[in-house]
């Protein structure tokens, strides 16, 4: 029973990083109706810079101010390649920023080098121990951290103008901007935005131990998330998260009961929930239904 | 009905019937250019060096898979990010059928490529009618996410499924090229093992291009364009949705099968963590490159993108700030990573035509001169 629960915790943890990732896939979606292939580049930007900002400023200095630069490259990425392409088909724009991601992660790559890195976080692989239940302090950081922001993201665009705007524009751009909204200031908050929690995001998938380039694969579990949750629900993408992070250490935990399916099984169960997901519910858990006109 | 087979005198552009402007060599100026090619082609072999028709081979037998591709994301309009997982499908079938019954991995035997090809890519395309009905559910980004989940899939069956690929690191040989025990690309006085393989992939690379072009003038072809420009409006004019989405993907699958057996046959072995999303980009790249919805334009990427290592090899003695050292910044490597993404980036924004779209644009423009239009 101790392991279900250590397995099911350590689940809420994972997903808390799963759901911050997916947010940002999400709210780049409802202002553009595009799914950015450049979040895992991003991500791995913000955690090199936590990697290199944390020496001099500390890890808690270090995270704002390496989610602030990613937020910054993000709307780099809107202005240069994102912004010239509206009005064309989403696909095409989506492997633009397929083509994004590939070039950013080399040079990304670059600082990351041949040594092995780590963010310099404060918790390590130390536990919390209530009665026979092990949990990892850096999963508990995860989960607090995310709920603050989930919560702060949710006040954001439920009590501001801002907000209102991204969620006017989401629904109607046409109708928005003739209500005076901005909506090329809300394609580039999105991108900020998705730029700054995939940096959050990712720090916290590489706190307890080190990193290399191979970590951009776990921003790419937040494709599976936001099908799952559907593309353009934000509380979809926190519920998700969360189920695809319960649902892949809880393999994780009881995998050694199915030798037949290889080790490492824990590593595709996010794809075969979307699949199966997908053949009941063709948009997601939570998702809006599209409604077609010829 | 009579039907004009020929082009009224001194006119040939003047099409005055739809089957000949449908013809797969519409112009004399095609068919001419079309056997200048084939001629070029077949006497290459004495022209080059052998490393060079190695890398030529390679190129058409990527251009075989990127005509698939090209087929479900040009034609019908269905982006797959899978493409690797179908390549791997048909590398494992056809190495499994051509392998050693004796050796380390599973083999039965059957060396002969008649055998091992036509079944890798049904194997393949078998597979790609699996997958289909979750692409006749799923439109656009939806399914791009779930092929590239397929990808994933695809990769930890590969990597660990090691009686069938030997496992990560160690691979296992890749199918053998004979035909009933005569071996196609051994070296003879005539002929070396390069230049036999060259001709023998031109050769299949020839066959696969122009059953492609014919499906895609057919009544299945003209079903997915309908598709792809807007699957609702053609639905309703009677293009049954589900039935030829399922064609294109088995199709694209077929030949992403038939491609995946033979890629590995130039280098004779195959290691299970190629079939990585990598991969299935450099697919993308091709079509996008090339020229989506174009046969020639799929074949035009292929080239390209294969090519493109060697290329930035050649431009490396220009620009001697590129290093070849893997330990050194810029490297070769790096600069290759960076052109995929860029000039994906750079044909999308400035030619959504790709290298097809280059090519019309010279043509019309010494068509028309001096004129402008």
């Amino acid at each position: 029973m101790s392991s279900f629960v250590e397995g099911f915790l350590r689940g809420i943890g994972v997903g808390s990083v799963y759901a911050l990732l997916a947010l940002g896939f999400v709210i780049i979606y409802k202002a553009t109706r595009v799914i950015s292939f450049a979040q895992p580049a991003l991500m791995l930007a913000g955690v090199v810079l936590v990697s290199h900002l944390a020496v001099p400023l500390g890890f808690w200095g270090a995270l704002p101010v390496a989610a602030l630069l990613t937020a910054l490259l993000g709307l780099g990425i809107e202005r240069g390649a994102v912004r010239p392409m509206i009005g064309r088909p989403a696909f095409v724009v989506a492997i633009i920023t397929l083509g994004v991601d590939v070039a950013i992660r080399v040079v990304v790559n670059i600082f990351i080098g041949l040594d092995v890195r780590n963010v310099h976080d404060p918790w390590g692989l130390g536990t919390l121990v209530i009665g026979d239940v092990h949990i990892e302090h850096r999963h508990i950081a995860a989960f607090l951290c995310a709920a603050v922001l989930v919560a702060g993201l949710f006040a954001f665009f439920r009590f501001t103008r801002m907000g209102l705007a991204m969620r006017a524009a989401a629904d109607d751009q046409e109708a928005a901007l003739a209500q005076g909204v901005s909506v090329g200031a809300v394609f580039a908050l999105s991108w900020a935005l998705a730029g700054a929690l995939a940096a959050v995001g990712g720090t916290f998938a590489a706190a307890g131990g080190s990193f290399d380039g191979t970590l951009w694969l776990t921003a790419l579990v937040a494709l599976p998330v936001i099908i799952l949750g559907g593309l353009d629900s934000l509380p979809g993408a926190v519920v998700g998260g969360l189920a695809v992070g319960v649902a892949q250490e809880l393999v994780a935990t009881y995998q050694n009961h199915t030798p037949w399916l290889g080790g490492n099984v824990s590593v595709i169960t996010p794809y075969v929930l979307m699949l199966l997901v997908l053949l009941v519910r063709p948009y997601g858990l939570f998702g809006t239904r599209e409604v077609e006109r010829v | 009905m009579t039907v004009a087979t020929k082009a009224p005198r001194g006119r040939p552009l003047l099409f005055t019937s739809y089957s000949r402007e449908m013809g797969l060599f519409p112009t004399t100026t095609r068919k001419v250019a079309f056997g200048v090619l084939l001629a070029v082609t077949a006497l290459l072999p004495f022209m080059l060096a052998d490393a060079e028709l190695q890398l030529l081979a390679t190129c058409c037998i990527a251009a075989i898979g990127a005509i698939g591709l090209g087929l479900v994301t040009g034609y019908a309009g269905q982006v797959s990010l899978g493409h690797a997982f179908f390549l791997g499908i048909g590398a494992y079938t056809a190495s499994v059928i051509s392998g050693d019954p004796d050796g380390r991995t599973l083999g039965l035997g059957v060396t002969n490529l008649l055998v091992w090809l036509p079944a890798a890519g049904l194997v393949a395309g078998l597979f790609g009618v699996i997958v289909a009905p979750l692409a006749t559910r799923l439109r656009g980004l939806y399914l791009a996410i779930v092929t590239l989940g397929l990808v994933f899939i695809g990769a930890h069956i590969f990597n660990e499924w090691s009686s069938v690929t030997g496992g990560v690191g160690v691979g296992r040989p890749a199918p053998t090229l004979e035909v009933f025990g005569w071996s196609l690309t051994e070296t003879t006085a005539s002929a070396t093992r390069d230049q036999k393989l060259f001709w023998l992939m031109a050769g299949l690379l020839l066959v696969f291009a122009l059953a492609a072009r014919n499906l895609a003038r057919s009544r299945v072809g003209r079903a997915f364009t309908a598709i792809r420009d807007r699957d609702i409006a053609a639905g309703v004019i009677g293009v049954n949705l589900a039935r030829y989405k399922t064609i294109a993907f088995a199709v694209s699958s077929f030949y992403a099968g038939c491609a995946g057996a033979l890629l590995f046959t130039v280098t004779g072995f195959i290691e299970p963590s190629s079939f990585s999303l990598l991969l299935s980009v450099q697919y993308i790249a091709m079509v996008l490159i090339g020229g989506a919805g174009t046969i020639s334009g799929a074949i035009a990427g292929a080239f390209f993108i294969t090519l493109l290592p060697r290329i930035i090899r050649e431009l490396q003695a220009f620009l001697p700030f590129i290093s070849t050292d893997a330990n050194e910044v810029p490297n070769v490597l790096q600069v290759e990573s960076i052109l995929y993404g860029v000039l994906i980036i750079v044909f999308l924004i400035f030619e959504p035509r790709g290298l097809f779209g280059l090519w019309v644009r010279a043509r019309n423009y010494w068509k028309s001169w001096p004129f402008s239009y």
